[in-house]
């Protein structure tokens, strides 16, 4: 079967910084899969690259089998691929419905959409702040709230930079149940820092480091790793 | 301010006003509508757009000039109404696609405009000699083009517009803009233009293209700043370079500024109102009115730089929310009041 997206020895250059280097990463349809890597591992970049915001310098992105590797900025959210960034990017000055129901709207008919940016708010669990303007919320509820644009378009692929950053124990919790809910439908990649939260909905694990990957593994097996543990967290092998 | 009461004053300004002024007011008037059309071509693109053009000038003297070519060449003034408003549109998609497409930065943007109208300036101002013609249009150098013909009845040359039927011309021209922009900006396309100018990153993620929204609403911009330059000429039958000048842009960008970004009603308050005391300073020989527009600028910069509009908004909600209040405190007294036999009914019967 055709994954939905996979690189084939994807290079990317920053003047003298190496900072994706033959990264060939595939994730099936429906698939969690969570990339995790120390700071400077390359992992927003590699965001970057799948969503057209960075261009390879060598290499090949396929979404679903097409090269998207050369595409315009707004390209690869057309053809389906969302995300969530690591600094929360909403519509500042507009209200939570409209930042969800511009998502919405571009793929659906005006009446669709009303219908689905209810339901998105239901689902993200913001329905009491749908008038409140979107700069104004806290850091988590705009996790959440961007969440909820994500998955308004319907993508078949949702890729999410640190969904849990700075949220409270509850939260991550909640934003946990919240992607094995959405996973139910599409496929995610999830970076994110936080090893529980990791734990808590992972199936596999790729690890970056400098910007290649590492290893791919189940959680359990990627956590007790010396390299891992090494590069990672920290810790020497024994 | 709602659609239906936009649209309900505009149409008694329309009927009551020419029952009841004189014709030389009601020219003043005609060009404060005229004025305000191009104000309200550079609230839209740069209130909700995002897109500060420094050369909103250039489209309106373009307008101006090819009206003022056309019609002399033509006879018949409806081509030459709707080129004023196609040519300076080309122009504007023209220049936008350089800009946006090629992905310059905002300083660019307001660079590039400003350069553009200087260079038409410059361009029109040495066009003095016998040999600068077009067709049978003298375009005439600094000295401008005069006796431009009136516009006419559709297919009528000789029945040309009186000056209230200018005003009326005008006003409904004024309307129309008014309210098509405030449609156009409650629909996606709106709401994408809107996006865009929050965050155009986002949009770009959502998988819309910025570009092409943005060149849409600078064209769009460009279309109404030629129509308002198409009257202007009608107006005093005459146009002439300092239309594309650097005070021309500059005033455009106060009247935005004074009566509030981000909203269209903002400009007409501000144009009108800077016209107004542009007119009265004039009358009298003690200030400089570049001096005064100078100072009103930096006032309102530093001391109210969301505008009059979005201001006084502001003012209203708090007065209405002070008296809600006060409403509220006012009718507890009543209402413990009116409590206090039922409570003592309650304890009587327990």
């Amino acid at each position: 079967m055709t994954p939905v997206i996979e690189t084939r020895n994807l290079n990317v250059h920053f003047g003298g910084v190496h900072a994706t280097r033959d990264v060939n990463f595939k994730v099936a349809e429906a698939e969690l899969r969570c990339v995790i890597g120390p700071n400077g591992a390359g992992k927003s970049t590699f965001f970057k690259l799948l969503t057209g915001q960075v261009k390879p310098t060598s290499g090949q992105i396929l979404f679903r089998g097409q090269d998207i590797s050369d595409m315009q900025p707004h390209e690869p959210g057309r053809l389906g691929i969302g995300i969530k960034t690591q600094v929360p990017s909403l519509f500042n000055g507009l209200s939570v419905w409209e930042n969800i129901w511009l998502s919405a709207r571009r793929v659906n008919t005006a009446e669709q959409s009303e219908r689905i940016t209810r339901q998105t708010l239901e689902r993200v669990g913001m329905t009491a702040y749908r008038d409140t303007i979107a700069g104004l919320l806290a850091h988590g509820l705009r996790q959440w709230v961007e969440i909820g644009v994500v998955i308004a378009a319907d993508p078949p692929l949702i890729l999410l930079d640190e969904p849990a950053a700075g949220m409270s124990d509850a939260e991550v919790a909640r934003t946990a149940e919240l992607i094995l809910e959405i996973n139910r439908q599409h496929a995610l990649v999830v970076v994110e820092h936080d090893m529980n939260f990791i734990r808590m909905i992972a199936k596999k694990v790729t690890v970056l480091h400098q910007g290649a990957i590492i290893k791919e593994d189940m959680p359990d097996r990627i956590m007790s790793d010396p390299l891992v543990q090494q590069i990672y967290l920290g810790k020497k092998p024994h | 301010m709602s659609a239906a009461l936009s649209f309900g004053i505009g149409i008694a300004l329309l009927l009551g006003l020419p029952g009841v002024l004189d014709d030389y007011t009601l020219i003043q008037i005609t060009i404060y509508a005229v004025m305000s059309i191009l104000g309200v071509s550079l609230g839209f693109i740069w209130g909700f757009g995002g897109i500060l053009c420094f050369g909103q000038a250039a489209f309106f003297g373009l307008g101006s000039y090819t009206y003022a070519i056309a019609v002399m060449n033509m006879g018949d003034s409806t081509m030459p109404f709707l080129l004023a408003i196609a040519v300076p549109a080309v122009f504007a998609m023209i220049l936008g696609y350089v800009i946006f497409y090629g992905r310059l930065s905002d300083v660019y943007m307001g660079v590039i405009t400003l350069t553009v109208t200087l260079i038409l300036f410059n361009l029109i101002n040495s066009t003095a000699g016998p040999e600068w013609k077009i067709g049978s249009a003298a375009l005439g150098g600094f000295n401008g083009i005069p006796a431009i013909p009136t516009l006419n009845v559709p297919g009528q040359p000789d029945n040309v517009l009186s000056p209230k039927g200018l005003f009326d011309l005008t006003f409904v021209c004024l309307l129309v803009v008014y309210l098509g922009l405030r449609m156009l900006i409650s629909s996606k396309i709106g709401r994408v233009i809107v996006a865009a100018k929050e965050n155009e990153q986002r949009v770009l993620l959502l998988g819309y293209d910025a570009r092409a929204y943005k060149l849409f609403s600078f064209t769009l911009g460009g279309a109404i700043a030629g129509l308002a330059g198409c009257l202007f000429a009608n107006w005093g039958a005459f146009t002439s370079p300092t239309i594309f000048g650097l005070a021309q842009s500059a005033q455009i960008i106060i009247w935005v500024i004074v009566g509030g970004l981000g909203t269209l009603v903002g400009p007409i308050v501000g144009c009108v109102a800077i016209q107004w005391l542009t007119m009265q300073i004039g009358t009298q020989q003690i200030f400089n009115s570049n001096l005064v527009l100078g100072a009103i600028l930096v006032v309102f910069v530093l001391l109210v730089p969301r505008g009059i509009v979005p201001s006084l908004g502001s003012l209203a909600e708090w007065t209405y929310g002070r008296l809600r209040r006060r409403k509220a405190s006012s009718s507890m007294p009543a209402a413990r009041a009116g409590a206090a036999p039922a409570m003592a009914a309650a304890e009587e019967s327990t």
